[in-house]
């Protein structure tokens, strides 16, 4: 670690004029649960840290439109707890529960989960190349350990994924990112948060240096949001990163039909990855066992996964799993009862 | 190399088990390593160091983190419970209690990391009113591992405090 400096912010304004005062080297901390891991690690060396945790973005708010406004140093575990976010957005609430461990989850704050780094074991290792943490030097992960790397959206320069539960649901759910930058204040819709690696896997969002991150506002879904889940595959029953995640929400019509639905994967690219394809199959189509198990969905959205050499698996892998997360979502749902 | 006497320092206050701690430290100093290096509590273990084994958990304001991600100078105005400060002088923590009833550790590394966080994760569950059986007491203590395999024991020590026994 290099030495560095420390002050904490007393408002936004303060905290960007610091973080631009001290150029390349500042960045923000916040819960610090993933930047002092990579500080160890030697990824990340800043010489200035910006304290943003104090700021007074810890509140839920009720919107006007039935929706919650989420303060960017809330706490995972405060959001995942929250009474309305488990009534109206239980896909929220079990993504979070199915990332970290309690204690993680404790200090990590909802703008610092969407700005993890991604755990691609090249990325995290300083003696090897890669191209997300120095620019140039190569991807060892397109011929080397890749099996829980990106299936869609994958670049020459990059084949990580996306870490975040959080965000998986947050993309599937239709989440705004209010962010503060140097023209004020502006909103980010989700999924355009996060970007796919292109040819500068350096960047994993759109945000500009310094931009930062103060709410997360999620508009009322009614019965949709209510009717959401979230599922997570991974190589043990516990406190591990996705293999492949799903973030799905599903309203049946009374006449048996689909009137809506959200899908997103996680494990699967750069970005939590929405279904689009699946969904716009999905809709009016019957909420019956027999369509989902047909795969039509998850094959139109599938179809455009190129799997490296070890990870073909997370395929059917995720087809299966937006199969079964569909059924189980639909099953008691008064249109599919029958 | 860095000449030493150039690494910037900083004057901090920490507040453990009760007591008020004035140190100088470099800011890169962990929490964990202020009280092991710093404070002489040497109960919090360095494990793996990086959020990944839950031997350095302590309490912030009631809440289990690891404190061996928290940088010291971020968390001045937190009262810090590290399990030195669990007991009620000779009287036991209940958690402390259940871990000697049940056997609930072989080498005893893990266990400061392990008692804290069940400390922490019972007034979680208490707070949400979620009844905690046995599955879910191994979930929720995911954070914390023990190597000798002592997680039966430790499940249960945790479900007797749980059910009030």
């Amino acid at each position: 670690m290099r030495p560095l400096t420390y002050e904490r912010a007393g408002d936004a304004g303060a905290a960007r004029a610091a973080l631009a005062q001290h150029g390349r080297g500042a960045r923000y901390l916040a819960g610090g649960t993933n930047l002092v891991d990579l500080m160890k690690l030697g990824v990340e060396a800043p010489t200035h840290l910006v304290d943003v945790r104090h700021l007074p973005y810890d509140r839920i708010d009720d919107t006007e439109d039935g929706g919650l406004r989420i303060g960017a140093t809330v706490t995972n575990n405060a959001l995942a707890a929250d009474a309305r976010v488990r009534e109206s957005y239980p896909v929220l609430s079990q993504a979070l529960l199915a990332g970290a461990s309690g204690q993680l989850r404790n200090l990590a704050t909802v703008g610092g989960n969407l700005l993890q780094r991604t755990r691609c074991a090249y990325f995290q290792d300083v003696t090897k190349p890669c191209n997300k943490r120095d620019p140039g030097t190569g991807c060892p992960a397109r011929e080397g350990d890749h099996r829980n790397l990106a299936i869609l959206g994958h670049s020459e320069a990059c084949v990580a994924t996306h870490p975040s539960d959080m965000a998986v649901a947050l993309v599937a759910l239709g989440a705004t990112v209010h962010v503060l930058g140097d023209t004020g204040e502006r909103e980010i819709a989700m999924p355009g948060l996060h970007r796919l690696p292109g040819d500068e896997p350096q960047r994993d969002t759109v945000l500009a240096p310094g931009e930062l991150i103060t709410a997360v506002q999620l508009p009322g879904l009614g019965r949709l949001g209510v009717r959401s889940h979230y599922r997570k595959v991974r190589d043990r029953a516990s406190y591990a990163f996705a293999v492949v995640s799903i973030a799905a929400a599903v309203d049946v019509a009374a006449d048996g039909t689909i009137a809506d639905c959200r899908i997103a994967f996680g494990g699967l690219a750069h970005v939590p990855w929405r279904a689009e394809a699946a969904e716009a199959r999905l809709r009016g189509a019957p909420a019956t066992e027999a369509s989902f198990a047909a795969a039509a969905a998850a094959d139109a959205e599938l179809a455009a996964a190129r799997p490296l050499r070890d990870n073909g698996f997370k395929v059917p892998l995720a087809r299966n799993l937006l199969v079964r997360t569909l059924v189980e979502l639909s099953e008691g749902t008064e249109g599919a009862a029958r | 190399m860095t000449d030493v006497s150039e690494i910037p320092r900083t004057d901090l206050v920490l507040h453990v088990n009760g007591a008020g701690h004035r140190i100088r430290v470099d800011p890169r100093t962990t929490l964990l390593d202020v009280l092991r290096e710093h404070l002489g509590l040497t109960g919090a273990k360095k494990g793996c160091d990086h959020g990944q084994c839950g031997a350095c958990t302590v309490l912030l304001d009631g809440r289990r983190v690891n404190s061996c991600l928290a940088l010291a100078v971020a968390h001045q105005d937190a009262e810090i419970l590290t399990i030195e400060g669990l007991a009620d002088g000779e009287r036991l923590h209940p958690v402390q209690e259940a871990f000697l009833e049940r056997d609930a550790y072989q080498c005893g590394y893990c266990t400061p990391g392990q008692i804290c966080s069940a400390v922490g994760m019972l007034a979680e569950a208490r707070a949400e009113g979620t009844e905690l059986d046995a599955d879910e007491i191994r979930e929720r203590m995911s954070g914390n591992l023990c190597r000798c395999g002592a997680y039966v024991n430790i499940v249960d020590a945790i479900g007797d405090v749980a059910a009030g026994g």
